[in-house]
């Protein structure tokens, strides 16, 4: 059970220096995976033996000296929209229900060259298409903090393997908020990376020109490790930008052999000393009346807390915010009705077993192998991408982007960063939101704005509501500017002190009803500083 | 105001080679309809002398070339593996003509 709580510096410190064998820690996670997974739902495949044979080859590796960076013999979960090479990559959809890609996605390549494991791949909404995980075509996916809730979506099952301790760190992908909400709703960091940061080859395209693919890890400093390995320019990814990553502290760190950001004291005094003088904006719209009181409290308590400790908290006005999901909705339908074209029962994924022309192969396969939610989505964007509508929708919506991107740029002139509620509220009960599409996508208010404008974000928990379900606090940064985004977060997250976890209140044997729902009221505060309160509400 | 009729609903399938099952139409339309009722806030906006703005990066602006190098090997087992349907190590489709 140790294990399970240990950050990933702390695992991965003990992985280098021997104190602890990857076949250990991949052995307590999966047995933790059979313990939890049946209730909770997060991972779609897990192919036991494959990552056998992997563990062999890490342990290899790093006695060897070829895998010698920080996160070598860490596992990572992968949501499953990521192409793994030999093993199963549905994208939650019959569609894709046996699809078995021929080539690995840029990003775990990158996980494997720093000598990651991948534990399995994990449950989305279909084509990361919805905001709950339950438009999933095999499995809806569980809130660890209360059962009879969505862990959000698209990303819930990397989000809920992380949060109830079955994976150290997760991949999620976040086109309108995918990473940030379901990071926010299961008491998890989760980052969405500046746009072109990190490469999108081999993630199957939902809106290409908001993809991300973004880490997510129980602290700031776990999901920053997992950022260094997965970011940076790759020729495969025409959209990739080549530009350094934080290039002055990865020099600085390499000079002197520097892995104390890793291991311990590196965040706590410096993020805070940094923190002194940064100028946080925070945008009054992102308050708005559909923005629950709880939410509101706690999300000010975070900014409260900051300034009491150096930082310049300002409100300002981002008007443009009020057409953000409008023209998120038009764009990314336009989008996913162009990508999934492709799906057209020839080349891969479903097939239908009915007879007839190639064009009626086509219409049946599609039909029988996209969900609800998926269709409602290409129709939508085929409507408003044709003849007598592209105009008014498509190209007025590309029109209120370019504004929402400058109002951005106009405010990152004053404010080094912006500080939100990452969703209005906390997670809903199940099946709850299906009924309602529209009132779902709104509910995406506060996190599309930053994917139409390609921005880095990050959300990170600052507290719980009256039913013990988790809030997220939402830092956006300018473009390329997450270092920043990660001394905020950080300090932040050693102001409010240690966030409580979910398998810390299992763990002391309290009936089922009671771990997966209120937790323990001195978790947050006096396991940290003593200076939280950010957690008001626990 | 867009309205959605049935018309309308079957302009979009035949685009997206999709077909909703009868017992399905009524409900897609409305929510079609209440997508489209909910994005036409967007005329509120003036956009006058606005270029639209289709991709945020920088570098798409220009075409980014690479050599022509091969550099991964012959893929076609691993592409082939995934076919509903092959014969003789390509793809098979209806009759087309």
């Amino acid at each position: 059970m140790e294990l399970l709580q240990m950050s990933v510096r702390t695992l991965s410190e003990k992985i280098r220096t021997k104190a602890l064998g990857v076949e250990e820690t991949v052995s307590v996670l999966q047995k933790r995976i059979e313990e939890t997974d049946p209730e909770l739902c997060a991972f779609l495949t897990i192919e036991k033996e494959q990552v056998a044979h992997r563990v062999e080859e890490v342990q290899k590796g790093i006695k060897s000296g070829i895998y010698a960076g920080p996160l070598a013999g860490v596992p990572v979960a992968v949501k499953d929209n990521i192409c793994t090479k030999g093993l199963r990559t549905t994208c939650a959809s019959k569609m894709l229900e046996n699809f078995v890609p021929a080539y690995d996605a840029t990003v775990i390549t990158r996980l494997q060259n720093a000598g990651m494991i991948v534990l399995g791949k994990t449950n989305m909404d279909e084509f990361a298409m919805g905001s709950t995980t339950e438009t999933s075509a095999f499995r809806v996916t569980k809130n660890p903090w209360n059962t009879h809730h969505v862990p959000g979506g698209s990303s819930g099952g990397s989000c809920v393997a992380v949060a109830a301790g079955m994976a150290p760190l997760a991949l999620g992908s976040d086109t309108g908020g995918s990473v940030r909400q379901p990071a926010a709703f299961c008491g998890v960091v989760g980052l969405k990376p500046t746009y072109g940061r990190v490469s999108r080859y081999g993630l199957v395209a939902y809106a290409s020109s908001m993809d991300q693919i973004g880490p997510i890890g129980q602290t700031v400093a776990d999901c920053k490790a997992l950022y260094e390995v997965i970011a940076g320019f790759d020729e495969k990814d025409a959209t990739s930008v080549d530009k350094e990553i934080n290039p002055a502290a990865i020099k600085d760190r390499e000079n002197r052999n520097d892995m104390s950001y890793m291991t311990g004291e590196y965040p706590n005094k410096m993020c805070i000393q940094r923190l002194k003088g940064m100028r946080i904006g925070v945008p009054k719209e992102y308050f708005g009346e559909g923005v629950s009181p709880e939410v509101r409290a706690s999300v000010k308590a975070a900014a409260t807390l900051l300034e009491a400790n150096g930082a310049v908290v300002e409100e300002l006005s981002l008007p443009m915010t009020d057409y953000a999901v409008a023209a998120y909705y038009i764009i990314a339908c336009g989008e996913a009705s162009s990508n999934l074209a492709r799906f057209d029962g020839v080349k891969y994924g479903y097939c239908t077993a009915e007879e007839g022309s190639l064009h009626e192969l086509y219409k049946k396969s599609r039909t029988e192998g996209f969900g609800e939610e998926v269709k409602r989505r290409i129709l939508s964007g085929s409507f408003l991408l044709s003849e007598g509508y592209y105009d008014a929708y498509y190209l007025k919506a590309l029109k209120v982007r370019r504004l929402i991107k400058e109002e951005y740029e106009s405010v990152f002139r004053r404010y080094d960063c912006l500080l939100t509620p990452t969703a209005p509220g906390t997670a809903p009960k199940l099946s709850e939101s299906l009924q309602n599409p529209l009132r779902m996508y709104q509910a995406d208010v506060n996190t599309v704005a930053v994917n139409l404008a390609g921005l880095p974000a990050i959300s990170v928990p600052c507290g719980f509501d009256k039913n013990g379900l988790p809030i997220g606090v939402q830092f956006i940064g300018n473009a390329f500017c997450e270092e920043t985004l990660f001394t905020v977060a950080e300090a932040y997250e050693v102001l409010r002190g240690e966030f409580p976890k979910v398998w810390k209140q299992q763990k002391n044997g309290q009936k089922k009803e009671e771990r997966l729902g209120v937790p323990e009221k001195n978790s947050a505060g006096k396991e940290g500083n003593g200076k939280a309160g950010g957690c008001d509400g626990i | 105001m867009i309205t959605i009729n049935d018309t309308d609903l079957k302009k979009a399938e035949l685009l997206a080679k999709l077909s909703i099952e009868p017992e399905k139409r009524e409900r897609t339309m409305a929510e079609m309809e209440k997508l489209f009722g909910y994005v036409e806030k967007l005329k509120k906006v003036d956009t006058t002398g606005v270029e639209p703005l289709a991709h945020t990066s920088e570098i798409t602006k220009e075409n980014r070339f690479r050599r022509d190098e091969v550099t991964n090997p012959d893929g076609a087992e691993g592409t082939l593996f995934n076919a509903p349907a092959k014969k003789d190590g390509q793809f098979v489709v209806p009759k087309t003509v």
